[in-house]
């Protein structure tokens, strides 16, 4: 066993802090959420720079080839910001399946792109009845000579409005498994046929409806084989859920912190709040909450660097974060009394994310349900 | 980071594993699960584990330990757990091995040290905490029972209560007052104290568990000097300083007693269908899961520390005791709830299931919450030493 951070994971940690406490106020965050884009070029530009994009993409690649557990502490300090910038949909969702695809001349043209900040990417997968099984995905593409036609409707796709290439998973066979009639395809974001509503969410986060009119892509723009998409989807994934965990733990910490802090400042009775047992109490469970969390995401990121299998203990971090987060900022509101309801304060921004984020890649239920089947059940 | 034993430790598992496959027979299990929880086969069992250095591998060699780390102790004390056979706080060298052990081998003298540790480390004795008192639980430093210098010997008078073990423990590690005027965590000392000594009665107190804790009444024992353990009213000091090893419950019931509700829910059905196809009792088996892997991170984490001479960073261990302690009602309370019927059954009546086991760790499971520190202190300390708060 050894949980100490490498020396490595400790430089990652201070200037990613660093950079952001300069670049990233809350001030930001809250101009994002109004802003149409929902992001801040500026930012992207910046993490771009410093190599961020391309963290864990290959060295041939123009990567910096760091491992998928740096990249979650990594992640864990843009969580504690809420940084607003479509890092997850373009570095995970969008950029691994094209490196765990197979047409080098894919990964030559777009992850070099990508790790320079050049392109915006993110997965369209889950459709008007959401879900994040093989099932869910019925957007259909018929072959037509040489070429595929997108009909359907994806809806809850992060960041799609402002996407350069949608990795999109389309239905190519109705009639066996549903697992084994999934294809992936690349797709233009700025393709004509394609129309997008940003939606108006609970958290600010942009999530769109995507309608795919006729789109038609090509044999060149499947991304791994045909009808063989859902291996990649699966994979990537856990990926993606184990690292919104991990921004998920650095706002579950910072909302902590504030706590802490207001509990030790605000007075009631003559003494700070922080002296009484109820108020202790509270933020004791937002510490074990968090606690728990916090090594259960990194249990499954351990996982994924060494290329074990990772289903069990994403899900069990997902799960647990879906819950644990909800209630480190239900318990961070109470202790911040009638200061946590006004908008000024920070910790609303994050407990409205908190809510949403339990939602993007697998809710409670879904993950209880993988859980479950791996028991044997 | 990483998160699985090292290779070194797997092989010692396993020849633990192996070991206990073989020795925990069903006479030692049926003696652990009687009222009284030990006799003649515990015994047994307690020195051979001595014999093969195993029962307190955290000991240096020249005390019968092997100088090993406590990642080692906790493989074993895991496994026993699993087996069923550390029925909750007590048993199998946990006050000797790492509450009495661990503070004799830094404050206690040579002669206390080469009379005690080599015994413990061997299997053939045991020391029952003497902490609690009736008006001494949670407020511990309140504690009463005096102590009063004579001659060579020390005179002690007052009661214990909830002291699990004094029944067949030959040891009584007993925290007194020394000093009445001092203030209340200034004026403790500590005692090893022979169990035989006149004027010792031990009074059985029955818990839900079926299990016997005692009273126990001090009337004018003497207690030589020498039995006195580090300096006179330092004891506080000593008694927190082994607090931490109090609160390192381990999850071997749990796990297995979790298998036992798994393999119930493949094998049962309700109205002619698995109940293991039901999306509710999925939910929450999976539930349990999630929390059982939260509580193995918690504590592989504190061990790692301990094993790299690290004091967990403060409230760690009380986070570790908080939360495995309520995971064990949980788990039974849910257990219950999904074995439905059949889970009331105790082990010895008709139609029992699963050996009567989510029934017994129910009743169990309440005092996991109390001893050891209840939940709320667990919580204030979290609060104070974890995160700072004011007191």
């Amino acid at each position: 066993m050894d949980f100490s951070y490498t020396k490595q994971e400790k430089v990652i940690k201070e200037t990613a802090r660093k950079l952001l406490t300069k670049k990233c106020p809350s001030d930001l965050v809250r101009k994002m959420e109004q802003d149409p884009k929902g992001y801040s070029p500026e930012l992207w530009h910046d993490i771009a720079e410093l190599g961020w994009l391309g963290f864990i993409l290959p060295e041939e690649y123009e990567g910096f080839g760091g491992s998928f557990f740096e990249l979650i502490v990594l992640l864990e300090e843009m969580g504690r910001y809420l940084v607003p910038v479509p890092f997850v949909p373009t570095v995970i969702l969008g950029a691994l399946p094209i490196l765990y695809g197979r047409s080098e001349k894919q990964k030559q043209e777009f992850l070099p792109r990508i790790a320079r900040g050049d392109l915006i990417l993110t997965m369209a997968l889950t459709e008007l009845e959401p879900s994040y099984d093989a099932a869910g995905v019925q957007l259909s593409a018929t072959r037509e000579g040489g070429q595929f036609i997108l009909e359907g409707t994806k809806c809850f796709v992060p960041y799609a409005h402002v996407a350069d290439y949608l990795v999109c998973a389309a239905r190519t066979d109705k009639s066996g498994k549903q697992e084994d009639g999934v294809t992936l395809f690349l797709v233009k974001g700025d393709h004509p046929h394609i129309s997008y509503t940003v939606l108006e969410t609970l958290d600010c986060e942009k999530q769109c409806e995507a309608v795919f009119d006729g789109v038609e892509v090509s044999e060149e723009d499947i991304i791994g084989e045909y009808g063989k998409g859902w291996e990649i989807i699966r994979k990537v994934l856990e990926q993606a859920e184990v690292a919104q965990c991990a921004l998920m733990v650095g706002g579950a910490e910072k909302v902590l912190e504030m706590t802490v802090e207001h509990a030790t400042v605000r007075e009631q009775f003559g003494r700070p709040i922080g002296s009484f047992q109820a108020v202790q109490h509270r933020c004791a469970n937002m510490k074990v909450d968090l606690e728990g969390a916090r090594l259960a995401t990194y249990e499954a990121a351990w996982k994924i660097s060494k290329g074990l299998p990772p289903t069990l203990e994403a899900s069990v971090a997902k799960a647990w974060l879906n819950l644990a987060y909800n209630r480190i900022c239900d318990n961070g509101h109470q202790v911040h009394g009638g200061d946590g309801i006004m908008k000024e304060q920070d910790i609303q921004l994050y407990s409205r994310r908190a809510k949403g984020s339990g939602f993007f890649l697998g809710d409670t239920v879904f993950h209880r349900e993988i859980i479950a089947q791996q028991l044997g059940l | 980071m990483d998160f699985e034993l090292t290779e070194e430790q797997k092989r010692f598992k396993k020849e633990v594993c192996a070991f206990l496959d073989k020795e925990v027979t069903k006479e030692l299990l049926a003696e652990s699960e009687s009222p009284k929880g030990y006799g003649p086969f515990s015994w047994e069992f307690m020195r051979k584990l001595g014999a093969k250095r195993w029962l307190a591998p955290t000991f240096p060699v020249e005390y019968g330990g092997l100088g090993l780390s406590q990642a080692y102790r906790y493989i074993v004390q895991h496994e026993l757990d699993y087996r069923n056979i550390i029925l909750y706080l007590r048993g199998f060298g946990l006050i000797g091995v790492d509450m009495a052990g661990p503070v004799i081998l830094r404050h206690g003298s040579d002669a206390l040290k080469a009379e005690i540790l080599p015994k413990i480390a061997a299997g053939e004795i045991e020391l029952a905490l003497g902490y609690t008192e009736p008006q001494a639980g949670s407020d511990l430093s309140r504690l009463a029972i005096r102590a009063v210098e004579d001659g060579d010997d020390f005179v002690i008078t007052g009661q214990k209560l909830f002291n699990t073990g004094c029944h067949f423990c030959q040891y009584h590690w007993l925290a007194t007052r020394t000093d009445p005027d001092a203030p209340a965590n200034k004026g403790i000392s500590l005692f090893v104290v022979d169990m035989k000594y006149p004027g010792i009665t031990v009074s059985p107190i029955w818990e839900i568990a079926d299990k016997i804790t005692n009273a126990v009444f001090y009337d004018e024992v003497r207690v030589p000097k020498k039995y006195l353990v580090g300096e006179k009213n330092k004891g506080w000091y000593y008694v927190t300083e082994a607090l931490d090893n109090e609160r390192m419950l381990v999850l071997g019931r749990i796990e297995e007693t979790f298998g036992e509700l798994v393999r119930y829910v493949k094998r049962t059905s309700r109205n002619s269908v698995p109940i293991s196809k039901d999306p509710l009792v999925r939910q929450k088996i999976a539930d349990l899961a999630i929390e059982i892997n939260i509580a193995r991170n918690l504590i592989h984490r504190v061990v790692w520390w301990q094993d790299n001479g690290i004091r967990p960073p403060a409230g760690h261990t009380a986070i570790l005791k908080l939360f495995v302690s309520e995971l064990y009602q949980k788990v039974a309370r849910e257990g219950l709830e999904i074995m439905g019927f059949y889970g009331q059954l105790r082990k010895h009546s008709k139609r029992s299931v699963a050996e009567g086991k989510m029934e017994s760790l129910f009743r169990g499971a309440y005092v996991m919450t109390i001893g050891g520190g209840t939940s709320e202190i667990m919580r204030t300390l979290i609060a104070t030493k974890g995160l700072g708060l004011p007191r």
